[in-house]
């Protein structure tokens, strides 16, 4: 399930004084499997980008080509893509209608005109998959709680079996515990299943932990599109742009200003602790056994904020 | 795709019809209207049109914009037209089977179709010039001696702002859910008429929740910041009325003048 964009521009009301270029000349190319972070600042088009991935916005020019298909052919069948290309909306818990959360859910696969017995598969399948608990699945989906609610809107896409699953800033109001919880099954199920995951999000600390690669949009462009290590290495263009890069970056490189051999290319926490724990093994062993626990705490603040207070 | 109704919405520019006193578009506007009632030949007609192409000029709006707006409406313009000019008796011209076009009917239906074109472009110049919050307030203000029989000019006036403030976002809201339910597999545009009202149970129900939900947010801000009504509310901008909008009025009634004499001098 590759998909390929060949030259892809939006315009957003096209021929009025209010037309706005969503998309300019993009070119990406997303290969079977990967885990893909889309970020960008609000209106910076990736939402505008993944929309056209499931063929729901219409290119106002160039390609789009999914499994060496173009999707924009006369006879290529939109239904068959949306299939393949699930797409979770921000905020997909206002979609819900549905009398329980498991009719909800079936919703999806029965559109694709499949077997009672399938669709009821699929849709506990998915259900199990994002962690919902089994009490909850007759339940009125309006009497949910805010993390749960989301959970089985994602599900609700997830019942239709897609190929390559986007997730339009899936943790959005989610608190910090339902953001973890909720990207550590999305990976789980990237792991598991070999699904090509696309990710947006405009937050960097979100997307580092999880994603091989990283495409940076801003207005309408694609600016880097790499690896993450690549990508933060540009931090300072990063922040002219409004985006920022994860705070582990900030703390190696303000670390290597001041003189430690420590590795920036260090993207997530634990990678952060290991070449900051090397470098200070390096430099004097008894001191670095005094000094990396608290150095270790100091760049992790959002997971051990907890254990800190306690301490404190 | 619901992105393209421009009927009722505000073009932002720099203009001095945009900068008029709202009391005066919307008795201006009212004054037209009934102008477009009054003419008994084609001159009236022309009156207008270049009163109207006047404002229209003035308002720095482009044509085209307001014509896509009338794309909405075309519908009902034809349903009009042709009704009239089959079913008004008189004179018959030509007879296609059953049906019948009299002259009265070409007439007829000619003079409709200008009536209702003229008046449509009229008031969206009105909504296309005057923001929501502006035309509720010249309404408020314009209403006032109605308050001494008993009508809640207020509520009223709130009520309307409200509900053309929601309409964008309601708009939008109803987009969204759209393509999150076509992103589901939902199909809206096939099959026959009951399947296609079923199908939109999953975009009706979302948004009706949403509505309330809005509703339900908006009253607990309102609250929050001590709304009790009408009584004793001062304005921030209270409307004044300008030198220019006595110009306004004057303009208007000099059309009013010139084109009812002309439009029902008696020739034909």
């Amino acid at each position: 399930m590759s998909i390929i964009l060949d030259h892809v521009s939006y315009l957003y009301s096209a021929d009025t004084p209010l037309a706005v270029k969503a998309l300019d000349d993009v070119c990406l190319q997303i290969p079977d499997g990967e885990f893909v972070g889309v970020i960008g600042h609000t209106g910076s088009g990736k939402s505008t980008l993944v929309q056209h991935l499931n063929g729901l916005l219409k290119a106002s020019s160039g390609h789009i080509y999914v499994d060496g298909e173009d999707i924009y052919d006369k006879d290529y069948d939109r239904k068959m893509l949306r299939s393949k290309v699930g797409l979770v909306f921000q905020y997909p818990e206002h979609q819900l209608f549905e009398v329980d959360v498991f009719t909800d859910v079936c919703f999806g696969p029965k559109n694709l005109g499949l077997e009672k017995k399938e669709v009821e598969l699929r849709a506990y399948d998915a259900l199990r998959k994002v962690g919902l608990p089994d009490e909850l699945f007759y339940q009125s989906p309006f009497e949910l709680s805010g993390g749960q609610k989301r959970r089985a809107a994602i599900a609700g896409v997830l019942a239709m079996k897609p190929k390559v699953l986007i997730l339009d800033e899936p943790t959005a109001g989610l608190d910090p515990r339902g953001r973890d919880e909720i990207l550590g099954q999305i990976k789980e199920l990237q792991r598991s299943t070999g699904m090509t995951i696309l990710l947006v999000s405009h937050s960097m600390e979100d997307v580092a932990e999880y994603v091989d690669r990283i495409i940076v949009m801003n207005r309408g462009k694609v600016m880097y599109d790499d690896e993450p290590r690549e990508v933060f290495a540009h931090y300072r263009e990063l922040e002219e742009v409004g985006l920022a890069a994860p705070q582990v970056t900030y703390i190696l490189h303000a670390l290597k200003e001041r003189g430690f051999p420590v590795d920036v290319n260090a993207t997530t926490i634990g990678e952060a602790a290991e070449t900051i724990l090397r470098a200070m093994g390096k430099k004097d062993d008894r001191k670095a056994q005094r000094e990396t626990n608290p150095m270790q705490d100091a760049v992790d603040p959002a997971r051990s904020g907890n254990r800190q207070k306690q301490g404190l | 795709m619901l992105r393209d109704i421009t009927l009722g919405q505000y073009y932002q520019t720099e203009s001095v019809i945009h900068r008029l006193d709202p009391r005066v578009k919307l008795g201006g506007t009212l004054l037209y209207i009934i102008s477009l009632f009054l003419f008994r030949n084609f001159l009236g007609y022309v009156a207008a049109a270049i009163f109207l192409g006047i404002v229209i000029r003035l308002s720095h709006v482009p044509f085209r914009f307001m014509v896509k707006g009338m794309r909405a409406i075309l519908f009902l313009l034809l349903f009009t037209v042709v009704f009239n000019l089959f079913l008004t008796p008189g004179v018959p011209l030509v007879t296609l089977w059953k049906l019948t076009i009299t002259r009265e009917g070409v007439e007829m239906a000619v003079t409709i179709a200008i009536r209702l074109t003229m008046l449509i472009i009229g008031s969206s110049i009105m909504t296309l010039t005057t923001t929501p919050n502006n035309l509720t307030d010249g309404m408020e203000k314009g209403m006032h001696p109605l308050k001494w029989i008993g009508v809640p000019v207020h509520e009223v006036a709130m009520m309307m702002s409200i509900a053309l403030r929601f309409i964008p976002i309601l708009l939008e809201e109803t987009d969204k859910i759209m393509k999150a339910q076509i992103a589901r597999g939902a199909d809206f545009e096939s099959g026959s008429l009951i399947k296609r009202a079923r199908a939109l149970v999953p975009l009706l129900v979302p948004l009706f929740i949403s509505a309330f939900r809005r509703a339900n947010d908006l009253a607990m801000a309102m609250e929050s910041r001590c709304y009790r009504g009408g009584e004793g509310r001062t304005k921030m901008k209270p409307l004044v009325y300008k030198g220019r909008d006595r110009i306004g009025y004057l303009c208007v009634f000099l059309y009013l003048a010139v084109s009812i004499t002309v439009g029902r001098l008696p020739i034909f």
